[in-house]
């Protein structure tokens, strides 16, 4: 998809101002396309338009991003989903991830990194922000589900690697996925394996936490 | 035993302290916030932190979890007593009692205390006095030939029949060797304490004012005094005499030996608690000289760099004295993460975020996986997490800092990370208080450690770790 002129973008957010901002910060290699207000009107122009990549608000009126996704999804598999938010809540985030986001950043990120963000995306690649990596570190965490509770408990998707959470600690300290590279001594084409790899996970994953880890914190 | 006239002269009433605190720099000669300092510690020390009502509150200390450390805040001589307190959640000086009555008893106690130090590895350090010691082949060498001296004083003494004192020789000779051993492997702070003890035994209990040979003349007697005694203990010990016979004798030795060190014991026993109360001042000194620099420095440095903007220097000026204010009446530490309003891990990164975003207009993206309740410990860690955060904020030279906690079973970790300017950490000089006194010294003051990463122009990052201690299931 790359290499093919500007990534074409369509922007979901129920804020005016707010896709005004983003259309004025994405740089050259994004153009986009169309901008939605609500979660009909996105689900319709996102079926006309067929961008590569929806930048997704996670909270709106009806259903907010997740609500988007699952209305496109089944008859668009090749439009990429990138959650943009302020919020703080993970199980919101979560939510959206699972239902197909290939990423998540917050609002306060800079143009030129969302840039970035949206680039990789196109290209298939996961976008892990900090803060995302730090709600699958607290997800996947070390303990396995309390006993008693009748969660089918598959290793190969319920677990990260001790890698997986090398480079998820990394990119939670602040770390672009460059600089994960260089510190982890792997290239760059690793960590997006690794970061993918999650992200598979955070999707097919029946970890009990995931469902309902967000109500209540884990108070070590 | 009078509190130093300093101390006991001040009133705890607020104005003059204030005076006093804002009048004097900071680590000058004259440490005029003594009075603070004082009542820090009294408010600390009341027993309302312990709920067990008064009675006991006054044997009872909060059970410090975690290994076995020689204490650093409670020391007396070597810390043991301090830091076996802690660990079995009594006062040091209970354990001092038991100690002593050891010693009175047979000795041992003098013997168990020196082991004790050797072995336990102190707070904040790495290795045992032994550890250290041992590594150097002399060491071994010195401590056996003086434990052969004292071996043939015992043989000696046996010879002469002086079983009762044989008893309290094996104990004492391995004291004494063990005392030689500690001093080769002994931090400076420590060697320098036993250092001023030892000059004192030299010149046994010679004060400023009297002559030499007055102190001589002493001596002479209380020799006498000694010799007289044994020589009629020898005489009197023939089947025939009855034990009663040699009590005189007994008290006529005694007496000499008051005569001959009562003077030292005194003025060592003088000078052990004016230096515990002077390594107690000096530690809340540190405390608060971290936490001026952390408020009151940070704050004249920002109205530095925005001099040219007047509303910005009222509004930070005025938010510092605020602070202050509410430190010097109301008792509440700038930064302390006041345990009534910030309980958890994550709260306090929360508001560790609020504030250093407000008071320094940058971005903090902070993530948190885990979360726990707050000890003293930890509020260290945050504190020294702010400074850090504080540090990257104002001389990073970027908008945006990255602040990163995570909760581990066995551990909590704090990571400030910028991609600002960075520097050469080599190069920071000793005086610069930010890192060293308010992140390295307040680290290990609580048995964390942090550690410093950066490279001039591409970043800095400050790795803060504290152990957990045993967590109930």
């Amino acid at each position: 998809m790359s290499g093919q002129g500007p990534v074409r973008v369509v922007v979901v957010d129920d804020h005016r101002l707010f896709r005004a901002g983003v259309r004025a910060e994405l740089g050259e290699e994004v153009s986009v396309v169309g901008e939605a207000g609500d979660v009909s009107g996105a689900a319709a122009l996102i079926s006309e338009l067929v961008p590569d990549v929806v930048l997704l608000d996670v909270h709106m009126p009806d259903g907010g991003g997740q609500a988007v996704i699952e209305a496109v999804a089944a008859c668009h598999p090749d439009v990429r989903f990138l959650a943009l938010s302020v919020s703080d809540a993970a199980e919101d985030v979560i939510a959206v991830i699972r239902a197909g986001a290939r990423g998540y950043v917050t609002k306060t990120i800079s143009g030129a990194a969302l840039t970035d963000a949206v680039r990789r995306v196109a290209d298939g690649d996961a976008v892990f922000s900090p803060r995302l990596a730090g709600f699958v570190l607290d997800a996947f965490a070390a303990e396995p589900a309390p006993a008693g509770t009748t969660v089918t408990f598959d290793p190969e998707l319920d677990q990260l690697t001790r890698r997986e959470r090398e480079v998820l600690r990394l990119i939670a300290r602040g770390y672009a996925y460059k600089e994960v590279a260089r510190e982890l001594s792997i290239s760059v084409k690793t960590v997006e394996t690794h970061v993918s790899a999650v992200l598979r996970k955070l999707q097919l994953s029946s970890r009990h936490q995931l469902t309902r880890w967000a109500s209540e914190r884990r108070l070590l | 035993m009078r509190p130093s006239t300093a101390v006991s002269g001040i009133t705890p009433s607020p104005t003059p302290t204030n005076a006093l605190l804002l009048g004097d720099p900071p680590g000058g000669s004259a440490w005029s916030g003594r009075a603070i300092i004082e009542r820090i510690t009294d408010d600390a020390r009341s027993p309302e932190r312990f709920p067990g009502g008064q009675r006991w509150a006054r044997w009872r200390a909060p059970r410090q979890p975690g290994p076995l450390r020689r204490s650093r805040t409670d020391p007396m001589v070597g810390g043991v007593a301090g830091g076996l307190g802690a660990r079995l959640g009594v006062d040091g000086n209970v354990v001092r009692l038991a100690f002593v009555a050891l010693v009175l008893a047979d000795g041992s106690g003098l013997a168990l205390y020196v082991l004790a130090w050797l072995v336990i590895v102190r707070q904040g350090e790495e290795s045992s006095v032994a550890h250290r010691a041992l590594a150097d082949r002399r060491t071994i060498a010195l401590g056996l030939a003086l434990a052969t001296v004292l071996g043939s004083v015992l043989v000696a003494m046996a010879a002469l029949g002086l079983v009762v004192l044989a008893g309290v020789v094996w104990p004492a000779s391995l004291a004494a060797a063990g005392l030689v051993v500690l001093w080769r492997g002994l931090a400076e702070d420590e060697k320098a304490f036993l250092r001023r003890a030892a000059e004192q035994a030299t010149l046994p209990g010679l004060p400023d004012r009297r002559t030499r040979r007055s102190s001589v003349f002493r001596v002479g007697v209380g020799v006498a005094l000694v010799l007289v005694g044994l020589g009629t203990l020898v005489a009197v010990r023939h089947p025939s005499a009855s034990s009663l016979e040699a009590l005189g004798p007994v008290a006529v030795i005694v007496l000499g030996f008051l005569v001959v060190f009562g003077p030292w014991w005194l003025a060592v026993a003088r000078d052990l608690a004016v230096e515990r109360r002077e390594r107690v001042r000096t530690q809340e000194r540190a405390d608060v000289a971290a936490v001026v620099h952390d408020s009151v420095l940070q704050t004249l440095a920002l109205i530095q760099r925005s001099a040219d903007d007047p509303t910005e220097v009222v509004r930070l000026a005025r938010a510092q004295e605020r602070e202050l204010r509410s430190w010097l009446f109301d008792g509440r530490p700038p930064g302390s993460f006041d345990a009534r309003e910030v309980t958890t891990l994550a709260q306090g990164v929360g508001v560790l975020q609020r504030e250093v975003e407000e008071s320094h207009r940058v971005s903090i993206e902070a993530v948190v996986v885990g979360d726990c309740l707050l000890d003293d410990a930890l509020r260290a860690l945050l504190a020294a997490g702010r400074e850090a955060t504080v540090n990257a904020a104002a001389w990073s030279g970027v908008a945006s800092v990255s602040l990163y906690a995570e909760v581990e079973t066995t551990r909590v970790s704090l990571y400030v990370r910028d991609r600002g300017r960075g520097f050469d950490p080599g190069a920071v000089s000793g005086d610069r208080r930010g890192i060293a006194q308010s992140i390295r010294a307040r680290m290990a003051r609580h048995g964390g450690t942090a550690g410093i990463r950066s490279t001039p122009g591409e970043g800095t990052e400050v790795e803060l770790v504290m152990a957990r201690p045993g967590v109930p299931s």
